[in-house]
């Protein structure tokens, strides 16, 4: 675990997951966060890069890590978004036999997914989303940023 | 806002389990208290789901979390539930605020509760830093805690 003090988001690297091209925002979401599945769609249709970054809360949303892991994991086939759009469009369906059926249905190798998503290499990778979203300053999800700023936030009474 | 250096007003409340507890049960300690508006309110929930997320790392810098609102212990005890998170909540329930007022946390009726405040208690029971939200309605990122305690 590393250094949590105030810092910009780092830049877009090679392991980003990125839809798109040209100037764009990076996204910190949540895949549990019915607000973050009830703006997805905007997001995806906006033009310009989009920038997916791992926010999940577990103890707001407990079944957040495991839907992260399974994006992640279908990432690693280069099925990231596909995967992201289907949990975001079927909230009711994220318990594991409905990821096996996002699976069969996306054309992955199960067995390989599996692994994944499971293994230690995936939950350091989104723990490190979550940290840089953490310095930050990611309060809430989505949190939209341009390049360095944070564009918007969810705002509510109290 | 009660200023850093003063001695942090002592208490005793009740936790979510109904136990008494006092400040000065931390002595020796620090503890950062978290004075929020109420329990169920949506961003008081993201604050404490969020801050549970990076505990065993303000753990590591030798710091407990505690929050503090004014609802009863039955209520605290439902939204730790709701919440999954193990930070002790603590009742400023009766007399009404008192311990937020002491802290200059309260805000006045209409509201009729403590504003987003964090009071970082030192080993000897001083206020070590502080920090008011702006309004109630947001509520300082992880990131502000972890600037205080570098």
């Amino acid at each position: 675990m590393g250094d949590l003090t105030s810092a910009s988001i780092p830049p877009v690297g090679p392991d980003d997951h990125v839809a798109g091209e040209g100037e764009g925002i990076v996204v910190y979401a949540d895949l549990g966060c019915p607000h973050c599945a009830a703006e997805w769609p905007r997001l995806r249709g906006r033009p310009g890069r989009l920038v997916f970054r791992h926010f999940p809360v577990a103890s707001k949303h407990p079944r957040s890590p495991a839907l992260h892991a399974a994006a992640e994991a279908a990432g690693r086939q280069g099925r990231f978004f596909e995967m992201a759009d289907s949990l975001y469009a079927d909230r009711g369906r994220v318990d594991d036999p409905h990821l096996w059926e996002r699976v069969e249905r996306l054309g992955l190798d199960l067995r390989r997914f599996e692994a994944d998503r499971r293994s230690a290499e995936i939950e350091a990778r989104i723990r490190r989303d979550f940290e840089s979203g953490i310095r930050a300053g990611v309060a809430g999800t989505p949190a939209l940023f341009d390049a360095c700023t944070l564009l918007s936030v969810r705002e509510r009474e109290f | 806002m009660i200023a850093v250096g003063e001695q942090a007003p002592d208490f005793t409340l009740r936790d979510q389990d109904g136990e008494k507890v006092s400040l000065s049960d931390y002595r020796g300690r620090k503890v950062l208290l978290i004075f929020y508006p109420g329990d169920f309110s949506p961003v008081c929930g993201d604050q404490l789901s969020l801050y549970q997320e990076v505990k065993p790392q303000i753990a590591e810098k030798g710091v407990e979390l505690v929050g503090i609102s004014v609802d009863s212990f039955y209520a605290h005890k439902a939204f730790q539930e709701k919440l999954g998170i193990d930070t002790t909540l603590l009742s400023d329930f009766e007399p009404k605020g008192e311990v937020a007022r002491a802290y200059e946390s309260y805000l006045e009726a209409p509201l009729g509760f403590a504003n987003r405040t964090l009071v970082l208690v030192d080993e000897d029971g001083l206020v070590a830093w502080t920090h008011e939200a702006e309004n109630p309605g947001v509520f300082p990122g992880a990131n502000v805690i972890f600037d205080a305690l570098s």
